[in-house]
């Protein structure tokens, strides 16, 4: 709420940061086309929106893993000085646990998204579409979550059940 | 006037304050009055010569160097890592920004803040960018809150209490005066839909990293800083642009920030999904934990500190909860039997730092310090015992036990578990 006078602009509630968003805007933002819009939206969601054509197979992956994951990530997703992506020994429950992609991550097209985003990390955005897609179903297939020879494409990966895909509580909904 | 003074030593924390009202009534005879032949007046070095002149911007005294943050990064990819916070060698609430500390993905960009845009889009009926320069222009607020690494303190599930310096163990928090735009402000400009449930934000580095955050959290106290201790935010701190979430976990407050996507659900992203996710000894984990719990640690002394004297000290710590104000700090110093109200040092604010300090009269007793906050909600920070019987050992993140110091006869201080 405000009135004009002598033009400026006098506030009648007390700025403090719950009523902040009550202040007046100079609205400087500009207008995007669908195209720009396009261009910048790396988001993913479980669902597969998002996703990209495109698909990939576990052999093609297998190289590439080789040769751009292995160094940090470790023979067949272990060992080296990366995350632990697949060869879990323990369960969850288990004391230590093994938190790998197949015994931990909920969503397959996080794998896609990751990839996408981040990986490797000495040359993000380096991999083709269809390279990320071949190490993607390489990484499942190490999980056991795929078969060596089942190809995975941007129609068919959200629709993969991970193990723990049910391993989740919402906390935020339930404590609110 | 009589001061409850504790099992273990703790006084009163009035004592200092009263203690300054008594005064000398001994009388003695001025040594110049006495004196023989004049004393020659004392005169430093520093008093002898000029100083050196003025500088564009302004460093730590040299003498100050060990004053520093603690690196560890992946050998292999030296911008995944973390730097710490020296927690023990600080005072009073406000983080210097160049000590503030970092948990980077994959290293710190230098972004051009001509080149760097933030777009809205997603559920919204005017998608839109805003250049640095447009948001410059913004009405901004102003607001003094901790940002805190859900990771942090993660060594106290280890089986055996770590004896490593308070901010290499809790130096993955941090206290800044930050300023920037209501992100409502934004928002109501890009016109939110009515199936507008998730704001997913993302940073412009190497990694992209991208959250999710519930929408009524976005609109109710979240902002875009461009400012952090009265500068422009540090690159290493988000520059030019950085979500603040207050009282949520540091992840959520998104550096480089580029882009909020606007949806009706998460994206579930690795790191709302693989990470900072706690799992629970029933083998679920919890998601969406968001808030930082109420948490308290004594600062000075701790691990590291040497005491060699007998005599009055204060003991100085922070507390902060994500969840509104701290309104109470007990200190024990008898391994939890016995707890006296530390006083709380203004400015008390919501999901910020706040000081406490308590005064301890030491003899060369061994005694175990510990300290415990209460928020305005109620919750009391529990003890490690507690806190494990709930939630297991392996949950990494989120831990806020109750921290124990064990002060020797000699004065050594080692980290101890209740």
């Amino acid at each position: 709420m405000s009135i004009i006078k002598y033009g400026l602009i006098v506030f009648l509630s007390w700025m403090n940061p719950s009523h902040a968003g009550d202040a007046l805007s100079p609205m400087l933002g500009n207008p995007l086309s669908e195209a720009t819009i396009q261009q910048r939206n790396f988001t993913v969601f479980q669902n597969g929106q998002g996703l990209p054509v495109g698909q990939g197979g576990v052999t093609a992956g297998k190289k590439i893993y080789t040769s751009r994951c292995l160094s940090c990530h470790g023979f067949e997703g272990s060992g080296n000085s990366a995350e632990e992506l697949a060869g879990a020994l323990h369960r969850l429950t288990d004391n230590p646990p093994d938190k790998t992609i197949g015994t931990y991550w909920p969503y397959a097209t996080t794998l896609f998204d990751f990839i996408r985003r981040a990986m490797p990390m000495d040359s993000p955005g380096s991999l083709s579409t269809q390279e990320i897609y071949d190490v993607t179903a390489y990484l499942l297939f190490l999980n056991k979550i795929i078969d060596h020879n089942q190809t995975i494409d941007n129609k068919s990966l959200a629709n993969i059940k991970m193990p723990n895909r049910n391993g989740f509580i919402n906390h935020y909904k339930n404590n609110n | 006037m009589k001061f409850k003074q504790i099992a273990g030593g703790l006084l009163d924390r009035r004592y200092f304050l009263k203690k300054s009202l008594v005064f000398s009534v001994a009388a003695s005879i001025p040594a110049y009055l006495t004196a023989q032949t004049p004393l020659e007046l004392e005169r430093t070095q520093w008093m002898s010569e000029p100083g050196l002149g003025f500088s564009n911007y302004g460093q730590p005294s040299p003498f100050e160097k060990k004053t520093i943050r603690w690196t560890m990064a992946n050998s292999h990819t030296p911008g995944n890592g973390v730097s710490w916070t020296p927690l023990q060698d600080l005072e009073g609430i406000i983080t210097p920004s160049g000590l503030h500390f970092e948990r980077h993905h994959n290293g710190v960009p230098q972004i051009d803040p001509a080149a760097h845009r933030l777009t809205i889009h997603g559920l919204v009926t005017h998608p839109l960018e805003f250049s640095i320069e447009n948001l410059l222009q913004y009405p901004k607020i102003s607001r003094i809150c901790f940002i805190e690494c859900g990771g942090n303190s993660n060594a106290g599930w280890h089986k055996n209490p770590i004896q490593t310096p308070v901010g290499n163990f809790h130096g993955m928090v941090s206290c800044s005066e930050w300023t920037g735009i209501p992100l409502k402000l934004l928002l109501n400009e890009a016109q939110l839909q009515p199936q507008a449930k998730w704001l997913i934000a993302e940073g412009g580095d190497a990694s992209l990293m991208n959250v999710s955050l519930p929408i009524e959290k976005a609109i109710n106290d979240c902002f875009v800083a461009l400012y952090q201790n009265g500068e422009r935010i540090r690159p290493e701190n988000g520059y030019p642009l950085r979500l603040i979430v207050p009282g949520w976990e540091g992840v959520v407050n998104v550096k480089w920030l580029q882009r909020l996507h606007i949806a009706s659900q998460p994206s579930m992203s690795r790191n709302e999904t693989a990470k900072y996710t706690e799992l629970l000894p029933s083998g679920k984990a919890q998601q969406f934990s968001f808030f930082m719990s109420a948490k308290s640690i004594i600062t000075n002394p701790s691990f590291g500190h040497q005491l060699n004297r007998f005599g009055l000290y204060q003991i100085s710590g922070l507390a902060w909860s994500g969840r509104g104000k701290i309104t109470r700090v007990e200190v024990s110093a008898d391994q939890g039997q016995t707890w006296l109200d530390a006083e709380l040092q203004d400015p008390i604010l919501s999901m910020c730092f706040t000081r406490f300090r308590i005064p301890l009269e030491w003899h060369g007793q061994a005694i175990v310090l510990s300290s415990r906050a209460t928020d305005e909600t109620g919750y009391v920070q529990p003890t490690r015992t507690e806190l494990i019987a709930q939630r297991g050992r392996h949950g990494y993140f989120h831990y806020n036990a109750i921290v124990n110091w064990a002060l020797s006869a000699q004065g050594q201080i080692s980290h101890v578990y209740n």
